[in-house]
């Protein structure tokens, strides 16, 4: 597997991360390193095992479906990079 | 009193209760000597006016007889926890002015018990890093330095402010968190004692998330006590979590001094890498010798997947850290860039928000998840964690207490030295780390000796499934029988 330019802007594009022209060389270099490094990852025998995605048995505790927490549009608003009154605002989204 | 920053959290505790030393005085003292150390960098936000206040009610308290656990005791925090009223940047740019409204479960629980926090930690930005050269603020900068060298030295990382400061003696202890060795490797690098718990132990909530099924909280200090004294205060169930193990917390500071005559520790022979260096194949033997002669009995054991668990690794922590960080979109909070649109303004405000190992492992993430290689990337790697956790619950089940390995591969090196051309060169520091993360158990890890020129080197103790207990009483053991650490040479405070 190799990591060419086009894939790099795809990559980054997929991330949302703007990539100036200069760095999709290195870049792509460095993501080269990353994914031969965990190439070798294929020569594992993984049949018949089940993918982990939880590290201890556990069940999910219920509880009352009531509300417990809310009223805190100040809190929640209080760290916007731009607001009015309750909202946050952001570029036009809808032409 | 003597240099009141010197004593352990444990002496500092018993001094204030019996009054020989006042909450005040103590903190006062940490504040001093934060002030002489601006060369480690080792603070992002320092608040000397909310530690003095903390102080002075501690001592209120101390006086009406109503002390809590850790009353008066003066603590460092790393700035990934979310601190009510007080900055919170995780070392990213990002995160920009952004000042969290409510306080994260664990240094919630610190508080509550009476601790006085100092300020917020530097560590490697978004916790991906292992020499805190990631930092949005700078890299901390170790106490430690080589015998005849000026050269400075990483602290280790993620957790490099907290190992720093806690080495420095800039605060009695301090968080820190675990996803793939963040607080066991800056321990071994700096001389102190961590502990990265089971997973579910401690709360995640209010953590910045980094990888979910990964990450945990725990202590850095400079004794197995004063961790297990922490560790007590930072564990427990919370609802806000739904990983959080509703189980009672037990008194870890009742294990320490435990024997452990009769403990079965394995050693696993993967362990012992082609190149290992001799310095540190004979600091693991020598720890083999000290447990026996405490009694323990020493298994050789066979993990065999150890080998894929660093880069399982980077598949999985990417992956799941390239999800948790799309909330950093510019909306909600942090830093926004203008853009033609809002897709331009996502793209801007991330790539100037993001450092270099962040935007990488956010990218590799993003292609590891994408349609066309989620199953010969993510699926695979996920079904490699169960073979590494396989191996371990085989170990166990076979009768072993406790696993005894080195920490790190080599001491710690100065900076520049790694990564610079190959970012995995840099991701091998954690290679005797991360199975531990991948199994989601509890692994300790705790000084044991200087290296050839002069730096810090350390073992790490795995443990079953929240037997932290049996850690410290064997982690206790290999202290009492492991030379003294001398403290670092304040050069910085000259």
């Amino acid at each position: 597997m190799s990591v060419d330019s086009t894939l790099v802007r795809r990559i980054a594009h997929l991330a949302r991360i703007k990539v100036e022209d200069a760095e999709v060389e290195k870049l792509g270099h460095e993501l080269n390193a990353i994914l031969s490094f965990v190439e070798e990852l294929g020569a594992v025998d993984v049949s018949n095992v089940e993918p982990l995605t939880s590290v201890l048995p556990m069940t999910m505790k219920r509880r009352a479906d009531v509300v417990t927490d809310g009223g805190k549009a100040e809190d929640i608003l209080a760290n916007a990079p731009e607001r009015e009154d309750h909202f946050f605002v952001v570029p036009k989204v809808i032409e | 009193m003597a240099d009141p920053t010197h004593l352990t959290l444990a002496a500092a505790r018993d001094a204030l209760k019996t009054k020989k030393l006042s909450a005040k005085e103590l903190t006062q003292a940490h504040i001093d000597a934060i002030a002489r150390a601006k060369p480690l960098n080792c603070f992002i936000t320092e608040t000397p006016e909310l530690a003095l206040a903390a102080a002075k009610e501690s001592d209120e308290r101390l006086a009406r007889g109503e002390a809590r656990p850790l009353e008066g005791l003066p603590l460092g925090i790393k700035d990934l926890y979310c601190t009510k009223g007080v900055r919170t940047t995780a070392a990213s740019r990002i995160l920009d002015g952004f000042t969290p409204t409510y306080e994260s479960t664990v240094t919630g629980n610190l508080l509550h018990d009476g601790a006085v926090m100092l300020g917020k930690l530097n560590l490697d930005e978004f916790a991906m890093g292992s020499s805190n050269e990631t930092s949005a603020f700078g890299p901390v900068v170790s106490p430690w330095r080589r015998k005849d060298d000026d050269a400075k030295i990483v602290p280790g990382g993620s957790s490099g402010g907290s190992s720093a400061a806690v080495a420095a003696r800039l605060c009695l202890g301090a968080t820190a968190t675990d996803t793939g060795g963040s607080i066991r490797q800056p321990a071994a690098f700096t001389g102190t004692v961590g502990i990265k718990p089971t997973y579910g132990r401690c709360s995640r909530w209010g953590i910045v998330a980094f990888a979910s099924s990964l990450d945990q909280a725990g202590p850095i200090a400079r004794t197995v006590r004063d961790a297990a004294i922490l560790l007590r205060s930072m564990a427990g169930y919370d609802p806000k979590d739904a990983t959080s193990v509703d189980a009672p917390v037990p008194d870890y500071e009742a294990s320490i001094g435990a024997s452990v005559r009769g403990k079965r520790i394995g050693v696993p022979k993967e362990y012992r890498l082609d190149g290992l260096s001799a310095e540190i194949a004979t600091l693991w033997d020598q720890g083999v010798a000290w447990l026996k002669d405490a009694g323990a009995e020493i298994v050789e054991i066979s993990l065999p997947h150890t080998r894929y668990a660093l880069p399982a690794y980077y598949i999985l922590a990417p992956a799941e850290a390239s999800s948790n960080l799309a909330r950093y979109d510019g909306v909600r909070y942090g830093l926004r860039e203008k853009g033609r649109d809002i897709t331009d303004m996502y793209e801007n405000t991330r790539a100037k928000g993001f450092g270099a190992e962040v935007r990488r492992r956010v990218m590799i993430g993003a292609y590891v998840l994408s349609a066309g290689y989620y199953d010969a990337y993510y699926v695979r790697a996920q079904k490699i964690r169960s073979l590494i956790k396989r191996d371990f619950d085989q170990a166990f089940q076979a009768g072993v207490d406790a696993v005894l390995t080195p920490a790190t591969p080599s001491p710690a090196f100065a900076f520049g030295e790694k990564g610079k051309a190959d970012p995995v060169e840099m991701y091998l520091n954690d290679v005797f780390t991360v199975t531990v993360n991948m199994a989601g158990l509890p692994g300790l890890a705790l000084p044991a000796g200087l290296s050839s020129n002069g730096l810090p080197l350390a073992l790490q103790l795995i443990g079953k499934p929240f037997d932290e207990e049996g850690l410290f009483a064997l982690a206790a053991a290999l202290e009492t029988a492991a030379p003294k650490l001398p403290a670092p040479d304040p050069w910085w405070s000259a």
